[in-house]
């Protein structure tokens, strides 16, 4: 318990890591996600973009990249973010990695949420001259509001999930923190103290997410 | 008068898919078929689900493309535009759904005002095009609501709303009352009705229920795997079908000539001659035909039939089980006496004797 007190100063600043890590990689992954399921949706057979090779590939590429474990993403990765962030290690490398993933991740669970939305009503878009950006701004987002906030939230506890093996590339935040100062130290009271303040979070932005949904929903 | 100008005309439309199993056969959705809609006109489309009139209606404002044929809306041939250029196509063109497809995110206001907004109108326009619109459908108190907020006829009388806030000169109207109660449907055809009378909206109305035809449209095809079989006005459709297919669905609201199973109760109950007589319009005095059954001294019951209305118009079928009089003699007097009196009335009207 002692050992915890001479640690906050080190636990609050591994808190604000990780609030950094997740509040990048969110606006990152969530745009890319954003990006892809608009993309797999548009392209399917049958929608107002269809395309069937650009489905097929993009299709497969989520395939491929989604199964494979974070922490093996994050080492199989490395190369690329010294291309993209100029560094494999620290908390920009591992906020470019997650982002990545999250990517492909979101991208599945907004093409799903895009999919909830009756093909009724895109098609009462068409018939008044709608064209397809004007019908993704103010059809199909508007539309899916409810479920995609649902799907935000839901990947926002993925992201605190993958932020926690930052300590493997150098970088920080509460599951660093957890594992050097709890973990190897064969003190549990640290590693909970940890625990404690990533379930806070999550049920903070839980809350958050399913207050905003409903309010989405209401109407 | 000058001839009326057909605002849609299609010539040898056909639209077929691809096969849905490899090596299968084209899907045909609709097979070469011409239709001539002109201004002012409710066109009703009639067939049974699968008959492709869906499909058909969709090819007007080209959310579907068809595969071969001209489809001329107010003079241009739409068929080949690119999607770009049909926009300005398809404001001229409103479109109510069987399921409404309201934008749920949207109050009914920013519904109706969605079509002026992709037409790019300035707000001032668009506010006030939407309260008049509003008050046409009667739902000026539901401009905040949602859709869901609304009862199933709300909705589609703020559907009608959206579809002629760009001022179209065509609706299409894809099984509008199908997913709404009998009352309910009513209401929405009055107001279709004076859609077409107040705005002078051409209407084309696809609908798998003949009491639609009935109440709102003037003229009639019906579908019958992607082809149509059967044209005209509705009143001649409805008073004298051609075809087996346009008949069944006259029958479903007009009782015309029994048939072989209500035959056999009717002969069952009535041992006499049964005969049933044509009504059409004015062409045929009721008066008259009566007088000569009360003039040869036979009676009759009416048994089966009944005389309908289409555009003031009365057509129908009675059938009557013929009895002699009282001071009629022997059976075979009788039978002379009726065929006498049958050969009279057939100057009169359409006799047909079931046996």
């Amino acid at each position: 318990m002692d050992a915890l007190v001479d640690l906050l100063p080190e636990l609050w600043k591994a808190a604000g890591e990780t609030l950094y890590i997740v509040g990048f990689t969110l606006f990152f992954g969530g745009l890319g996600g954003l990006l892809v399921g608009l993309g797999l949706y548009l392209t399917r057979a049958g929608s107002i973009l269809a395309n069937k090779p650009v489905f097929v590939v993009l299709n497969l590429f989520v395939n491929i990249v989604r199964p494979i474990p974070f922490i093996i993403f994050l080492a199989a990765a490395q190369p690329l973010a010294r291309m993209v962030v100029g560094t494999g290690i620290g908390n920009n490398a591992i906020i470019f990695t997650i982002s990545l993933a999250a990517s492909f991740a979101m991208g599945r669970i907004v093409e799903q949420n895009l999919l909830t939305v009756t093909p009724g009503v895109i098609e009462a878009a068409r018939s008044v001259g709608a064209g397809p950006l004007r019908i993704i701004f103010t059809v199909l987002l508007p539309e899916a509001l409810g479920p995609l906030i649902l799907g935000y939230t839901f990947i926002f506890v993925a992201l605190v999930d993958m932020s926690a093996v930052a300590g493997y590339v150098g970088g920080g935040g509460l599951g660093n923190f957890a594992l050097l100062y709890g973990y190897r130290q064969f003190n549990p009271v640290v590693t909970w103290a940890a625990v404690l303040l990533i379930i806070v979070l999550v049920q903070l932005v839980q809350f958050l997410g399913n207050w905003l949904a409903r309010r989405a929903f209401r109407r | 008068m000058p001839a009326p100008s057909p605002v849609v005309e299609l010539r040898d439309v056909s639209k077929t898919y691809p096969p849905t199993t490899k090596g299968g056969a084209e899907v045909v959705a609709i097979d070469g078929v011409s239709l001539t809609v002109d201004a002012g006109d409710v066109y009703g489309i009639i067939g049974y689900s699968g008959a492709g009139k869906s499909t058909l209606v969709r090819l007007i404002n080209a959310l579907e493309r068809s595969t071969s044929g001209e489809i001329h809306v107010n003079g241009q041939d739409i068929a080949r535009l690119p999607e770009r250029e049909l926009r300005p196509v398809r404001l001229g063109i409103g479109m109510i759904f069987q399921q409404f497809n309201l934008l749920g995110s949207r109050t009914v206001a920013a519904n109706v005002g969605y079509p002026l907004e992709v037409a790019r109108r300035p707000r001032d326009k668009r506010t006030a095009r939407v309260a008049e619109m509003l008050d046409f459908v009667g739902l000026s108190d539901k401009a905040r609501a949602y859709p869901d907020q609304l009862s199933g006829g709300q909705k589609q009388r703020v559907g009608i709303a959206r579809a002629l806030a760009s001022q179209p000169g065509i609706l299409l109207a894809d099984e509008a009352t199908s997913a709404l109660d009998p009352e309910t449907t009513h209401e929405v055809l009055d107001l279709l009705g004076r859609v077409n009378k107040e705005f002078g909206v051409t209407i084309i109305v696809i609908t798998h229920e003949m009491d639609v035809i009935q109440t709102l449209a003037t003229k009639v095809a019906v579908m019958d795997q992607g082809r149509v079989i059967e044209r005209g006005d509705v009143f001649d459709v409805f008073s004298n079908p051609q075809q087996p297919a346009s008949a069944r669905f006259v029958s479903t609201v007009v009782k015309g000539l029994p048939s072989e199973g209500e035959l056999t109760v009717l002969r069952h109950r009535h041992p006499g001659r049964i005969v049933t007589l044509a009504f059409r319009d004015s062409s045929v005095d009721q008066a008259r035909v009566f007088g000569e059954f009360a003039a040869a001294g036979i009676t009759f019951e009416v048994v089966y039939g009944g005389i309908n209305e289409i555009q003031g118009r009365s057509f129908g079928h009675l059938t009557l089980a013929l009895t002699s009089g009282p001071d009629a003699g022997r059976a075979g007097d009788a039978d002379a006496n009726i065929d006498a009196l049958l050969d009279r009335v057939r100057t009169l009207t359409t006799v047909t004797e079931v046996r």
